[in-house]
């Protein structure tokens, strides 16, 4: 349990930490207490607790602590030994207090009564639901096969489930952060380099000189220890390019800003990698040492001019020829940020695979201000037996598509739930962990019509968001604040352990997605996988194996470990790729192999028709999706969206700043009614809102009815063929005022 | 000993982080801020230029909060920071009609409550709560008496500016341009 | 082109999107300071005139109004203090720089000042009325030192009457209050209302002849006070520009023109114009206009200065 200390204590310890040192900087810089001045009175007859944890707000997992002041909750802070948060937590960090006082929280589990999607439920106790589940489970298991249940998951408790599901014989464990989100990101750099680029993405930007953002949207996107670094950088000076249809809070700290036409990104990639070829500012001695295909690139990029670019991105070639050289010059401390939310268009592995060349051009995977090579811990896994053979997956139901999906598809799963004449398999059971499927995939009318084709649905969630409306039984999951969690090894400069502990007793009767887990586990026979005693004891376990233990782990948060390898290619080192060629794929014999253009090609895509503009979305600083727009904490920094439209299209729409109207797509869908926030921010051909708002769940009394949701709007997918991601971006909108 | 800030508006990309860190540390109720973040957009698509800053009470050496109270709640603290002593104030407001920066608020207690620097970190040798969380080392906190320190010399070396300075307050937040 | 957004932060009510600190409270305090100061100034002066008995209701009747005005408007005050406990905290220190602090000092030495000057007539109004014998005695002693008190009134009484003008034009932070005029406007619009008063009240038709003609060139020095205000606000910075725009142009530039200037003194100043000249119109009239006039600038002009102000002055959004 936390240790209960004398304020002074707790002083001692804050100071400590805010001198500590941080890897590759000096950020924290001196502060000499003053002199003079006595003890506050404010804090001088209080008990302070504090509790290590590591966030749950994003999936960042930034390691903190958690103070109580006199037996209340007070405030979240980073922990300085932390390389994700550096001791600095991000505004959503911060305010993770809001997720634990929220009044709206799920508060025991439920179970429904009444026909699905009516949302009417009863309360009951948590032997009646697990009941309820396993038997079930039992039903479709005897009926389907055990496969036809899949899991859904976004969240540490997820892994407990992910066990649980795979236990009982089921591989089809999807995660909406691969086919709507990271996905062709991490198959077109294991394409290029034979690797991904993984979370805490391993960029270098802390030591960029030039650092080339394709939307990223840094600084609204709150990755933390991104943003910082970031920042730094362009502090000590780096140039930043970024191409945004938007001036992003990242364009207004760039030397360039690019305002491209949407959608036209892998032209203007090609015509880079067509000038830096052309002018030779490669990395010549990298790319003749490890990369395979430099002929072939040239080859295929020698009519991408920027000539040849400029009437599709409506950038100018001049300016694309002096943003190469920008490049060039600062080699290889360049970076083309290799983005994270890359589902955009259907062609974003190719997209990302652009991006990723020119990074193998100039030189900077394995090198110093370009990409490190991260490090991470490794445990002991706690004991359990092998897990049984699953003979069917997902795939089965797409025969010869999406032949590079590593992992499985969120949205695949869930077409694959509608049964249909020619498939087999078709999902009966779905358990959802910390995702909100109706607010997540796109084609929302598509994700009902496969949850009302099951047998089961369970929703672990902490709220009563839009997806629990839906299920059969409702977990409450107590807050990440309220439970432990397993061990965080987020790959790094170094690596880390990090531990989360309770700092206060489940509200309610919540309870932890690992004892949920175990308690359905008992019911399935299946306690064998689960066989710690007790949450603590499977930790210690943990622990132990890289010398330190839970009771350590306690007193400092975070444990840095010692790192097997540098962090940057060692000059000359001869370095094996995990690709066919063992080099760095320029040219990519897996996508030609495949039938696919194994140099990535500018497809054009369909433009908004007269009067209407392209829906373009991203994230706001203070909120993650829609998961704390109802944080009363977060909800006050910004309780709703805005559209962003360019003062151009208000006038001819006669839309006045702050006005509400409703958005309608292409195929009639209609949002919610949203304000307009008339700015020169964003171009004239599409519009801008922030994702996450616009909640339809009037049990999320804060949330409800308060902006719009982009999800609604986004009727219209285009798959990405290599590994099914699903593009959001092509879908156009028009303003209906009358409506409102 | 004079107590001040900067904010580097290069570093500064509006998180807001500054804001829910004071809500947190010094119990704000939900609804009210000692500080906010205020974008500055000028220029026309596409040459465009954008200022963010992070604003609070500017503990102006020449402070009408100071001089408009009737009470004396409002009163400089040493090292320059002004502060309002609750059991003194009225709730007559009239320090909040004096402030150009509109800084102050009506606590729903009643008394009168703005930015104090942290007053009570920085007795005990640490930063405002604002500025140990920012997570891009957007700002600084410290005594511009002493020659030596960070803000000190920040101020000497970057251009820099305050808000409204031809009010005639004295504000000891400065923006780094 | 500028786009200046609050993007967090700052949705504190009673600051955003305007100030609003202060409601109806504080113009109904400064309207009936204002008054008072008026109705005081009148009686001390037509007193140390000799005019007592020509000016009977002016001099000796106003004045036992006083008590119940300055009660009225405390009272409006302390209803706006959000803090009311501690509201005794006003007196126990002089602040002589804060407007509000010697505003309650001035009605800590008014108040018993009016008390005393109200009772020293009881024996010349109601003549015959019997009082307790120790309220006698007072009177009796107070008598003598009515020339005394008359002088202190009238200073106590411009200072009051200044006052309420310039607890406004003290706050530099709110451009539209900002400026040196709003204390002799305000103080010739509370003499102007302390005409009104008498013009209203009193039955002696000489007395209201008088007072009409001193309210009209009150009125036209008021309006002369109204043109110089706005002309300097034009001839200011951006901001004092901005603030002007208000009323020409602006939200209150209905309500002020046509409240304020037109019905509340320009009216009433043809009105006694066209009574002078022997026209049979009632006299009540002009006189209700001039007071709700006068209550209305006050309203408006402390709604109108929380609106105006130096940051943000090409908000766009929240
Ligand atoms: N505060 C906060 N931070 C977060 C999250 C959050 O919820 N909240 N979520 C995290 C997660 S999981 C992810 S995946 C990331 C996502 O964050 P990013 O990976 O940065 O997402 P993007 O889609 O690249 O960024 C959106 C930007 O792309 C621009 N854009 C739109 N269309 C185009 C186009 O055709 N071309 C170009 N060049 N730009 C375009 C938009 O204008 C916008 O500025 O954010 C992470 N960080
Ligand atoms: N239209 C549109 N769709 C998108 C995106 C977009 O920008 N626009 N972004 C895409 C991207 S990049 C991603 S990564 C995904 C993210 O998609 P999700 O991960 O689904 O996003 P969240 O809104 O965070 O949903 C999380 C759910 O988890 C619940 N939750 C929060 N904390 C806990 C917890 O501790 N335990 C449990 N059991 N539940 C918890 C929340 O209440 C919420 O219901 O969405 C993708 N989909
Ligand atoms: S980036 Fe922010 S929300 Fe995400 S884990 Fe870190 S502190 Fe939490
Ligand atoms: S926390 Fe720092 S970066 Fe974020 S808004 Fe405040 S000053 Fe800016
Ligand atoms: S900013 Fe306002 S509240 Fe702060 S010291 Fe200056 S005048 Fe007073
Ligand atoms: S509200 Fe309080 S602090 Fe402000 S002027 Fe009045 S008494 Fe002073
Ligand atoms: S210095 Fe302290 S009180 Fe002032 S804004 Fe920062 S955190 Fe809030
Ligand atoms: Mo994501």
């Amino acid at each position: 349990m936390p240790e209960n200390m004398r304020r002074r204590e707790f002083i001692k310890i804050l100071g400590a930490g805010m001198g500590g040192a941080l890897v590759g900087t000096s950020f924290l810089k001196g502060f000499t207490p003053p002199e003079g001045l006595n003890a506050s009175e404010l804090l001088k007859n209080s008990t302070i607790k504090k509790t290590a944890t590591y966030c749950e707000i994003c999936f960042w997992k930034c390691a903190g602590w958690v103070y109580e002041k006199d037996g209340q909750p007070w405030k979240i802070v980073g922990n300085p030994d932390d390389p994700s948060s550096n001791g600095r937590f991000c505004p959503r960090g911060t305010g993770g207090l809001g997720a634990y006082t929220d009044p709206d929280r799920l508060k025991t589990p439920l179970i429904r009564t009444e026909e699905r999607g009516k949302q009417v439920f009863r309360e009951a106790t948590w032997d009646e639901a697990f009941d309820y589940i396993a038997d079930k489970m039992k039903m479709i298991s005897e009926k389907w096969g055990p496969e036809c249940i899949a899991l859904f998951t976004h969240g540490s408790g997820g892994d407990y489930f992910k066990n649980l599901l795979k236990a009982y014989g089921s591989n089809n464990i999807a995660a909406p952060s691969y086919a709507q989100c990271r996905g062709p990101r991490e198959e077109a750099y294991v394409l290029t380099f034979g690797e991904g680029v993984d979370s805490p993405e391993r960029t270098d930007l802390l030591n960029s000189k030039c650092i080339v953002l394709i939307g990223s949207h840094i600084g609204e996107n709150m990755h933390n220890g991104q943003v910082q670094e970031f920042s730094e950088a362009v502090a000590n000076g780096a140039s930043v390019i970024t191409v945004d249809p938007r001036f992003s809070t990242a364009a207004s700290k760039s030397k360039y800003w690019l305002p491209i036409k949407p959608a036209t990104d892998t032209a203007l990639l090609l015509a880079w990698i067509h000038v830096i070829i052309e002018e030779e500012l490669y990395d010549k001695e990298y790319v003749e040492k490890y990369t395979y295909g430099f002929d072939l690139l040239k080859e295929s990029v020698s009519q991408n001019t920027p000539e040849w670019a400029y009437p599709i991105t409506t950038i100018k070639p001049h300016i694309i020829r002096e943003t190469a050289r920008e490049m060039g010059k600062h080699v290889p401390a360049t970076i083309i940020h290799p983005g994270r939310h890359v589902t955009w268009y259907g062609d974003d592995t190719q997209r990302v695979r652009a991006g990723a060349i020119l990074n193998a051009l100039l030189g900077s995977w394995g090198r110093r201000g370009g990409f490190f090579v991260p490090a991470k811990a490794h445990l002991a896994k706690y004991p359990m037996p092998k897990f049984p053979d699953s003979h069917k997956d997902w795939r089965q139901a797409y025969p010869g598509k999406y032949p590079l999906a590593s992992l499985a598809l969120a949205s695949g799963i869930c077409d694959a739930t509608i049964p249909t004449p020619e498939r087999d398999c078709s999902f009966k059971g779905w358990f959802v962990y910390g995702t909100n499927l109706i607010q997540t995939l796109p084609q929302p009318e598509k994700t009902i019509e496969a949850i009302q084709a099951l047998e089961l649905l369970v929703v672990i969630d902490i709220l009563p968001s839009e997806i629990t409306g839906w299920a059969d039984v409702i977990l409450p999951e107590c807050t990440y604040l309220e439970r432990y969690d397993d061990v965080r090894v987020s790959p790094a400069r170094i690596p880390t352990v990090a531990l989360r502990a309770p700092a206060f007793e489940p509200q309610f009767n919540t309870k932890p997605a690992s004892w949920m887990a175990k308690e359905l586990s008992k019911r399935l026979g299946l306690e064998q996988y689960f066989a710690w005693e007790t949450f603590e004891e499977y930790l210690d376990y943990q622990f132990k194996s890289v010398g330190t233990s839970l009771e350590e782990m306690k007193q400092i948060g975070v444990k840095k470990l010692e790192s097997d390898h540098p962090i940057y290619f060692l000059n000359g080192e001869d370095y094996e790729f995990s690709t066919p060629t063992g080099k760095i794929e320029l040219y990519s014999t897996t996508l030609a192999e495949h039938g696919f253009d194994p140099v990535p090609k500018y497809t054009a895509h369909p433009e908004p028709p007269e009067g209407f503009y392209r829906l373009l979305y991203g994230r706001a600083p203070m909120h993650t999706f829609g998961r704390t727009t109802n944080n009363p904490l977060l909800a006050d920094l910004m309780d709703e969206n805005e559209v962003w439209v360019n003062p151009k299209v208000a006038n001819k729409w006669g839309l006045h700043h702050q006005q509400y109207v409703i958005l309608e797509n292409q195929d009639g869908k209609r949002s919610n009614k949203i304000r307009v926030k008339v700015t020169e921010r964003i171009r004239h051909d599409a519009v801008y809102m922030v994702h996450g708002f616009g909640h339809t769940q009037s049990k999320m009394r804060r949330s409800y009815m308060k902006g719009a949701d982009d999800t609604q709007l986004i009727s219209r997918v285009d798959l990405d063929p290599i590994m099914g991601g699903t593009g959001m971006r092509g879908n156009f909108v028009t303003f209906k005022t009358e409506a409102v | 000993m004079r107590y001040a800030m900067a904010i580097d508006t290069r570093r500064c990309v509006g998180c807001s982080d500054c804001v829910v860190a004071c809500q947190t540390e010094n119990k704000v109720p939900v609804g009210y801020c000692r500080d906010w973040i205020v974008e500055e957009m000028s220029g026309k698509y596409p040459l465009l230029s954008l200022e963010i800053r992070s604003e609070r009470c500017n503990h102006c050496a020449d402070a009408p909060c100071v001089r408009s109270c009737p009470t004396s709640a409002s009163h400089y603290e040493d090292g320059g920071i002004v502060m309002v002593t609750h059991e003194e104030c009225i709730g007559c407001k009239a320090c909040i009609a004096s402030c150009p920066y509109d800084a102050r608020f009506v606590h729903p207690e009643g008394y009168v409550d703005k930015c104090t620097f942290c007053l009570h970190r920085v007795k005990d040798g640490l930063k405002p709560a604002c500025v140990s969380v920012c997570p891009t080392h957007a700002m600084i906190f410290g005594d511009l008496d002493d020659a030596n320190s960070e803000i000190s010399k920040i101020l000497q070396s970057r251009t820099h500016k305050s808000l409204i300075p031809e009010a005639g307050t004295k504000p000891h937040v400065f923006y780094l341009l | 082109m500028k786009e200046i957004t609050i993007t967090s932060g700052r949705m504190n009510p009673g600051i955003d999107p305007v100030l609003h600190a202060w409601g109806w409270e504080i113009p109904v305090y400064l309207f009936l300071g204002g008054l008072a100061a008026g109705i005081l100034i009148f009686s001390a002066v037509y007193f140390l005139r000799g005019k007592a008995d020509e000016y009977k209701f002016a001099v000796k009747i106003a004045p036992f109004s006083i008590p119940v005005l300055l009660t009225i408007g405390l009272l409006a005050l302390f209803l706006d203090l959000t803090h009311k406990l501690y509201f005794w905290r006003l007196y126990t220190t002089i602040r002589w720089e804060s407007p509000m602090s010697w505003g309650a000092w001035t009605l800590m030495l008014i108040f018993p000042l009016s008390v005393f000057w109200a009772a020293s007539f009881v024996p010349d109004v109601r003549p015959g009325l019997k009082l307790p014998a120790l309220a006698e005695k007072a009177i009796n002693l107070l008598i003598p030192f009515r020339k005394a008190m008359a002088w202190a009134l009238i200073v106590i009484s411009v200072i009051l009457g200044m006052y309420t003008g310039i607890l406004l034009s003290a706050f530099n932070a709110r451009p539209f209050w900002n400026t040196s005029i709003l204390g002799p406007l305000f103080l010739v619009s509370g003499l102007s209302t302390g005409a009104a008063f008498t013009i209203l009240l009193s039955k002696n038709e000489q007395e209201r002849k008088a007072f009409s003609r001193i309210d009209m060139a009150l009125i036209v020095i008021e309006l002369f006070l109204i043109i110089h205000l706005f002309m300097g606000f034009l001839a200011g910075t951006e901001v004092h520009i901005q603030a002007a725009q208000l009323f020409l142009g602006g939200p209150y530039t209905a309500v002020f023109w046509t409240f304020v200037v037109t019905l509340g003194l320009v009216v009433p100043l043809l009105v006694e114009a066209l009574e002078m000249n022997g026209y049979h119109l009632p006299a009540q009239l002009p006189a209700a206009l001039v007071l709700t006039g006068g209550l209305i600038l006050r309203f408006i002009v402390v709604d109108a200065g929380q609106s105006s102000r130096w940051l943000y002055k090409f908000m766009t959004h929240f």
